[in-house]
């Protein structure tokens, strides 16, 4: 069961009528053009929030959806000199619902593109869906590995971070500031031992070394509670105490947020914390103010009244990777504009200073990693030094060697 | 590093004894034909006044915050300058040096330029993807062109009709009617079109492409790309390389291309549009202009807080002069 949201964006589509109009004598270069339609689908399922354990961590209402809603509108405006009409359509599947369903129906409505906000099983469920083959399908939130190393679609291109990028691109810098000694202490959450393998593994790649690697289980309290500090602040040094002080750097791995937080300024030794939290490896956040960012910082919070997450700019990079192609082929094509995305010429530019291209081998897309506090930007990796034979970017995340994905 | 050559060492010395305190007086006071530099620095929020004869810092300007793209009127007088954190454009009187106005410019100006007769200013206003259209003798916006996402690049022809913007997300070149503020042309280039600028002649607007790291030759009679510069400095990765400012020499013999990050300026043949050298300058060179003779090209370094001077005859960097913090543009008065 699914229901379907037709948002065709009402006000968006107004604007483009009378700009087609005002502008007709500019649309010399699109008169010979044709004409195209390209709906876009945006297909995620209800969940309840996670909560943060920091207050000061802003209320996430629809995350995702508003990246797309975002990149929707500069599509349009770019199309509308090119006579390229976009619209999207948002498919929330129930927290019980069937994704496989909803994924269906709207192939057999006609649609091709979709922008993936879902987790990895449901990614999976779609991706070998019936028709999943003739659509091209854009993982802008799931990061795990196995979707990058062994189970790869020709339709799937990922605009998530994966794993490893977060992971190496933190590596890197605790190398490049000679913090080579690292306190690994992982959760007992889901995810957590996934983070804390890319954690090693990114160690291992770069010369860095896990000195102590522990597991920490905490069961989660009530964020709020009364003289709550008291407790932590004698937890914490216990917990990291085991590792003394011969580290250089605890990373944290707390996928759900249930302690990490408390760490900072409260481990045994006097350790910088990095990871899930502390310094933390991100495609987005809104600390990003270089490479002109603030422009798109303040468009979507003029949007969406909110600041722009992770998901939103996963699926932002989804739809206007879409419409770059689109745009440089003059097709709406899924094989046309596949051929493009993995090609040479494809390059997005996405507030981070560099294009964002696509590795062949595996369709995920290359992208520095941010680093940063709540507070601010720290740094952005790949780190000075760390070289790559074809593209500095690809010193983050699994390269083509390291996989077993080869698609053509 | 910057080739200090013998002459300019022996000027430098005949300068020094013209002392920071009176240096600002003469200034004010220096004749026509003095050419006065103006610098933006960025995170400095200030403008920084070089003579360029002597290449001594003369005045140090306080302005709104985040000063960036800045522009001279026709007749030197005044200069614009894009405050963007402001939010607006402030007026700068190139003689007592203050600031004497504001007009409106729309959120987060970044670049703009004046119609070569004076009466207008065309601004590129990224937070709605509008050029906006002052009018100088009342300071009113007068109109507003929609054009594609983040418009940034702002160019005008030198018969004044032509207007050209770059959007630097739909990755165009705008070409704007004048006087009907109608979209004539859109020309889709490489990735993140940071600047525009017509050859004098008008035949020509090369656009930079920051992260495709081309520069497109557009022929203005046909709207056709005519020739894609690229550029490869042996060493450097090819994404260190980020075309920005563009200056071409009035006889459109040569065309000086800022690289950004790559610490370079190219120089390239503007007839056969072959890249002929690279110069070395500071770190992260954004913004460039010529003396009025165009002997020297002045370029902005925004990472090492300096400027470089390089000399056009010889295609040397013979100096570079410490401003404000993160220059970013640059404007030379005759």
């Amino acid at each position: 069961m699914s229901f379907t949201i037709r948002a065709m964006a009402k006000a968006a589509c107004a604007a483009v009528t009378v700009a087609v109009a005002a502008l007709s004598p500019g649309a010399a270069s699109a008169q010979t053009a044709p004409k195209l339609d390209i709906p876009i689908v945006y297909i995620t399922r209800a969940e309840d929030a996670r909560l943060s354990l920091s207050f000061v961590d802003p209320d996430v209402k629809e995350p995702g959806v508003w990246g797309a809603r975002l990149a929707l509108k500069d599509n349009q405006t770019t199309g509308r000199f090119l006579g390229h009409s976009y619209s999207l359509i948002e498919v929330v599947v129930p927290e019980d619902g069937d994704v496989t369903a909803a994924f269906e129906k709207e192939i057999a409505a006609g649609h091709r593109f979709f922008i993936a906000d879902l987790a990895h099983d449901d990614l999976l469920a779609i991706a070998q869906a019936d028709g999943a083959s003739d659509t091209l399908i854009f993982n802008g939130r799931a990061g795990e590995t196995d979707l990058r190393t062994e189970t790869c679609f020709p339709q799937v291109f990922h605009t998530a971070l994966s794993l490893a990028m977060r992971a190496d691109g933190l590596m890197q810098f605790l190398v490049w500031k000679r913090w080579p000694d690292i306190f690994l202490l992982s959760g007992s959450g889901p995810g957590d031992p996934a983070y804390a393998e890319a954690m090693r593994k990114a160690a291992r790649k770069f010369g860095a070394e896990i000195v102590a690697d522990e597991t920490y289980s905490y069961s989660p309290i009530a964020r709020r509670t009364d003289s709550g500090h008291i407790q932590v602040q004698t937890q914490m040094p216990v917990a990291t105490q085991g590792a003394g002080d011969d580290y250089d750097v605890l990373v944290v791995a707390d996928e759900n947020d249930t302690f990490g937080e408390y760490l900072p300024f409260n481990t045994y030794a006097p350790r910088p914390v990095a990871g899930t939290q502390g310094l933390v490896p991100m495609a987005w956040h809104r600390v990003q103010e270089q490479w002109g960012s603030t422009q798109i910082q303040h468009r979507f919070e003029k949007q969406a009244g909110r600041w722009m997450e992770e998901r939103d700019y996963g699926a932002w990079l989804g739809v206007r990777a879409i419409g770059e192609a689109v745009t440089r082929t003059n097709s709406a094509d899924p094989a046309k504009i596949r051929a493009y995305l993995r090609s040479d010429d494809f390059a997005l530019g996405g507030f981070k200073g560099v294009g964002l291209s696509f590795r062949p081998w595996n369709q995920q897309m290359r992208q520095p990693v941010l680093l940063t506090n709540k507070r601010i930007l720290v740094s952005v990796s790949p780190q000075p030094g760390f070289l790559h034979q074809r593209n500095r970017l690809d010193s983050l995340g699994y390269d083509k060697p390291e996989t077993s994905c080869d698609l053509q | 590093m910057p080739d200090l050559s013998m002459s300019h060492a022996s000027r430098f010395k005949r300068a020094l004894p013209a002392a920071a305190s009176i240096a600002a007086l003469l200034a004010i006071a220096s004749p026509a034909g003095a050419q006065t530099v103006f610098v933006s620095n960025e995170k400095g929020n200030s403008i920084t006044v070089i003579d360029a004869k002597t290449r001594q810092v003369t005045a140090t300007i306080p302005v709104g915050e985040r000063p960036r793209g800045i522009a001279l009127s026709p007749d030197g007088k005044t200069l614009y300058i894009c405050a963007s954190d402001e939010d607006h454009i402030e007026v700068l009187d190139t003689e007592s040096l203050e600031v004497t106005g504001t007009l409106p410019s729309g959120p987060d100006p970044e670049l703009m330029t004046i119609a070569p007769d004076g009466s207008r200013l065309y601004a590129a206003n990224e937070d709605d993807n509008l050029v906006t259209v002052i009018d100088l003798a009342t300071g009113d916006a007068v109109a507003e062109v929609q054009v594609g996402v983040e418009p940034e690049g702002m160019a005008v022809s030198p018969d004044g009709k032509t207007i050209v913007n770059t959007s630097e997300t739909t990755n165009m070149a705008h070409f704007i009617d004048a006087d009907s503020f109608e979209i004539v042309a859109n020309v889709l280039v490489d990735q993140r079109p940071r600047f525009a600028q017509f050859t004098d002649d008008g035949s020509e607007v090369w656009v930079s492409a920051e992260i495709g790291g081309t520069v497109s030759v557009i022929d203005v009679a046909t709207k056709e790309i005519k020739k894609k510069i690229s550029f490869s400095v042996p060493g450097l990765q090819p994404e260190a390389i980020q075309p920005v400012g563009i200056r071409i020499t009035k006889d459109r013999s040569k065309a000086f291309v800022a690289l950004g990050p790559a610490n370079r300026v190219a120089v390239v043949n503007a007839q056969t549009f072959e890249v002929e050298k690279y110069l070395l300058v500071g770190q992260r060179v954004w913004q460039l202009a010529f003396t009025p003779d165009e002997s020297e090209l002045y370029a902005t370094n925004g990472v090492s807080n300096d400027v470089s001077v390089i000399d056009v005859a010889k295609l040397k960097t013979v100096v570079s002069i410490p401003v404000g913090s993160f220059p970013w543009g640059v404007a030379i008065k005759p």
